[in-house]
């Protein structure tokens, strides 16, 4: 199968300037099965070494407030509604009422159809994920499990760019992937770039989860991430958060491998985004250690780094002002969302 | 600042509970040494630790006597088991005291925090509870049945792993029924000295163990002593030599364990990134002073420059500094003697056409320290190929094929150890057997576990530690003596000689645990 409609396509051009321009699934598969394999042991012992840094006093404060600024404070509920996106979009603007000093998280990361709450809630707070603004991301592409047709992914995808939101958080066809069709989850991610497109040009950013518990081997993460980057990710993220296991430190220490090779070999900076699992402070203070000692201090912006999160925000809240009154609280004097 | 300088986060030294002097612990007790006092340092700060006391002639024969009393009278006689339960509660000591052990053993010997906390001393501790777990099954080493202890033995270790080495010399021979003496290395003697506490602690008999401390003179009036009956030591292969020499034709039974210029094999179809983190723990783990260190990087040569390349970057993110500090992954070099000898043979290499590269990281003020240091362009010719260097250092070589790898790895007078990086399987058990090195390990380095043997061929020593085969070194095996009346009886019998001199065995120690547990409850519960 020839992919020439994917050659055609602008978002492609990473995977024509790296494969030439007779990209096809046959050239894509070389590519990919010639990456270096990954030693699952060795992997996890990097992880846990990492995980060992012992972050305190100065640079414990920086972390906390630079985990806040990183966090995409996510619901996704069956249950979810306008109430409740108003809600979160408060606590995203006010993470701490008590201490005005506290940054505020880079998104709020909904449902599709809940996006125009979210922009609406926003109001002025609304941006793009950074120091002017909260960014709104949606899943999209029949998130998680991603088993729709392309024309509802296209369509799902289309709607939410519509309705305001920033970044589309989409999933990728692990079918297709262990099915080693890799040639069709290429082609659905180059047109679900082509779908973030706006109107005026622009283009929402485009986050490729990879669902990494579902791909099983780290062999598996790395060639996925690879193929993200290749369609065109802006940035590649580890799971939906609805299967388990969902982020690990392993996984994502591979991934940032990835992308700092990327960078090497090519100079682009893509973003890698760690979802679901991560709660406590001294999790996510890891993840900084491992992002900053693998990637790079550059990655620890919002704009290349996100964790996907929802209760790990309230732990980092419990954290700062232990560290400012010395003492701990309790979970009462922090907002519940 | 940037967010990789982490704030300090130094491991207390509060917990320690240092005196200003030490003396030698014979026979249960600290004494004072007839030698010249010394003081051990603090490598990263020069400031002074403690004085030591040195033994001389004269302490060394006391120290004999009293491990040769013990054996006489007490360890000789108890049963397995209840030198294992010694073991056991000694392993458990050494867990309730970790944090004690590992910050004096990063104070005295200038290794990080992370590596004495995370590394050696947990190695310290499932050594004890290893050997513990053989001291009553003895007859099941394959040495025969009722193997016998040697009797004293002299254990000499270095200052490269000072609390790690004298688990690996102590725990198997009490468990194999001898009695020691070990001297700690000049530089390196605290770690041992607050594990003499421990056996007062543990109650172990007086004399079982006897620590005497002091220089080269007071090592080789140990190993030289004519009451001592196996010699165990673990240094540099001059030193070796000279102890075979020696010792030669007394009838003392000898383990060596020396020196190491180890080749790290890194094959075109290896994971890299896990290549490279192999790379770096090999020769930068505990400054590069590992015997069994990978300071010979072979790389392919179609991944030289990439291999390279990733690992400069890599080496940029270590933290040398502050041994203490719980974010240090480099600490500080030994001695100024061994520092001399790193810059000296750096120099070498330079002169002789390798290109040098240092991290750029800043260098304390006071105390030894070298920056991680990788030579490119080195031939096989080069001194900095063949000589251990024993510091950060890493000489890099290329080969084309497996067969020009095999070869160039084992083109040295030492043994120890070797790497081998390959997805392959079916590669790396072909290259692993034709690799002449007592340990070869396979897309990892620098792992160790109590039940793996340990040990070198040519000039990296003989005998083995660790491991069933370490209780060889410090047993006499029972076959040898068919005939000399210990298995006559089991040898004379016609049918089912075995499980018949198991059960009489089993009968004749139950009697003996029996008496033992009597006297254990004259002195209350000497170790459950």
């Amino acid at each position: 199968m020839t992919m020439e409609q994917s050659t055609a396509l602008a978002p492609a051009s990473r995977a024509v300037q790296l494969l030439g321009t007779d990209l096809s699934e046959k050239n894509l598969k070389l590519h990919l099965e010639g990456l270096s394999g990954v030693d699952a042991v060795g992997l996890e012992a990097r992880a846990a070494a990492l995980a060992t840094r012992s972050i305190k006093t100065s640079s414990k404060v920086w972390a906390l407030d630079t985990i806040i600024r990183l966090i995409d404070l996510t619901t996704l509920e069956g249950a979810d509604t306008p109430g409740k996106v108003q809600s979160l979009v408060a606590k995203a603007i006010n993470p701490d009422p008590s201490d005005p000093t506290t940054p505020r998280v880079a998104a709020v990361c909904v449902y599709g159809d809940l996006v125009a709450d979210a922009v609406e809630a926003l109001g002025a707070a609304h941006g793009s994920g950074g120091p002017d603004g909260i960014a709104v991301a949606a899943v999209a592409t029949a998130f998680p499990s991603g088993r729709a047709s392309l024309a509802v992914k296209l369509a799902d995808t289309a709607e939410a760019v519509a309705a305001g939101a920033d970044e589309i958080d989409m999933v990728i066809d692990r079918g297709a992937f262990l099915a080693g069709n890799y040639g069709k989850v290429f082609e659905q991610i180059v047109k679900i770039k082509d779908a973030c497109r706006r109107p005026d040009g622009t283009s929402a950013h485009l986050k490729v989860i990879l669902e990494t518990g579902e791909l099983n081997t780290y062999d598996n993460v790395k060639k996925a991430s690879w193929l993200s980057i290749l369609a065109g990710a802006d940035f590649i993220k580890t799971s939906t958060g609805k299967v388990q296991p969902a982020a690990t430190l392993p996984v994502t220490l591979l991934m940032l491998q990835v992308v700092r090779d990327w960078y090497r070999l090519t100079g682009e900076k893509i973003g890698v985004k760690p979802a679901g699992g991560i709660r406590s402070s001294k999790d996510a203070v890891r993840y900084l250690v491992t992002v900053a000692e693998t990637a790079g201090e550059d990655w620890l912006d919002p704009h290349l780094f996100r964790f996907g999160a929802s209760s790990l925000l309230n732990d980092v809240l419990l954290q700062r002002q232990k560290l400012q009154t010395g003492h701990y609280s309790g979970a009462d004097y922090l907002t519940i969302d | 600042m940037s967010f990789l300088e982490y704030a300090p986060a130094p491991e207390s030294r509060s917990i320690l509970n240092l005196r200003k002097e030490y003396g030698l612990f014979i026979d249960g007790q600290f004494v004072e040494g007839h030698g010249k006092q010394f003081t051990t340092i603090s490598p990263a700060d020069e400031s002074p630790i403690a004085r030591i006391a040195s033994a001389n002639a004269q302490d060394v024969d006391l120290a004999v006597s009293a491990a040769r009393r013990a054996y006489d009278k007490t360890w000789s006689k108890l049963s397995g088991r209840d030198r294992g339960k010694y073991l056991f509660r000694i392993a458990r000591l050494v867990q309730e005291r970790t944090r004690e052990l590992a910050v004096a053993e990063s104070l005295d010997n200038g290794k990080p925090i992370k590596e004495s906390r995370d590394v050696d001393v947990p190695l310290v501790a499932a050594w004890f509870f290893y050997y513990a777990g053989w001291a009553d099954k003895l007859d099941y080493a394959g040495l025969g049945p009722a193997p016998k202890p040697l009797g004293v033995a002299a254990q000499v270790i270095p200052w490269n792993f000072p609390l790690l080495m004298l688990a690996w010399k102590i725990a198997p021979a009490l468990a194999c029924g001898n009695t020691v003496v070990l001297k700690p290395a000049e530089t390196t003697p605290l770690s041992a000295l607050l594990f003499a506490d421990i056996l007062q602690q543990a109650d172990l008999p007086p004399g079982v163990v006897n620590i005497i401390t002091g220089a080269g003179d007071t090592g080789s009036a140990l190993v030289n002593h004519a009451g001592v009956d196996k010699v165990a030591f673990t240094g540099s292969t001059a030193v070796g030599r000279a102890i075979a020499r020696s010792t030669a034709g007394t009838g003392k039974k000898i383990t060596l364990e020396l020196g190491g210029k180890a080749a790290n094999i890194v094959f075109d179809d290896a994971p890299l990134d896990q290549a490279v983190e192999g790379i770096v723990n090999g020769i930068f783990f505990n400054q590069g002073h590992v015997c069994c260190a990978g300071s010979r990087l072979l790389v392919q040569e179609n991944i030289h420059d990439e291999v390279i390349d990733r690992l400069k970057s890599r080496l940029s993110t270590l933290r040398l500094g502050d041994p203490l500090d719980k974010n240090t992954d480099i600490g500080a070099i030994n001695s100024r003697e061994q520092l001399d000898r790193i810059r000296t043979l750096s120099e070498v290499g330079e002169a002789e056409g390798a290109t040098r590269w240092s991290s750029d990281c800043a260098i304390p003020d006071k105390g030894f320290w070298f920056a991680p240091t990788i030579f490119t362009g080195v031939e096989t010719s080069h001194r900095i190929a063949r000589e251990e260097i024993f510091g950060p250092v890493l000489s890099v070589l290329t080969f084309r094929t497996p067969a020009e790898a095999i070869a160039k790895a084992n083109n040295t007078p030492y043994g120890l150890s070797a790497g081998i990086w390959s997805d392959k399987g079916s590669r790396i058990l072909g290259v692993a057997d034709r690799l002449r090195a007592g340990v070869v390990w396979a897309n990892t380095f620098n792992r160790f576990d109590p039940a793996s043997p340990f040990g070198g061929y040519k000039e990296s020593g003989y005998g083995r530690e660790g491991g069933r085969h370490g209780l060889g070194a410090y047993l006499e095996s029972s076959w040898g003596q068919f005939g000399k009346g210990v298995l006559t009886r089991a040898a004379s019998e016609p049918k089912g000689s075995r499980s018949g001199t198991g059960e009489i065995a089993a009968a004749k120690k139950t009697s003996s645990r029996s008496a033992s547990g009597q006297k254990r409850g004259s002195k209350k519960a000497v170790a459950r």
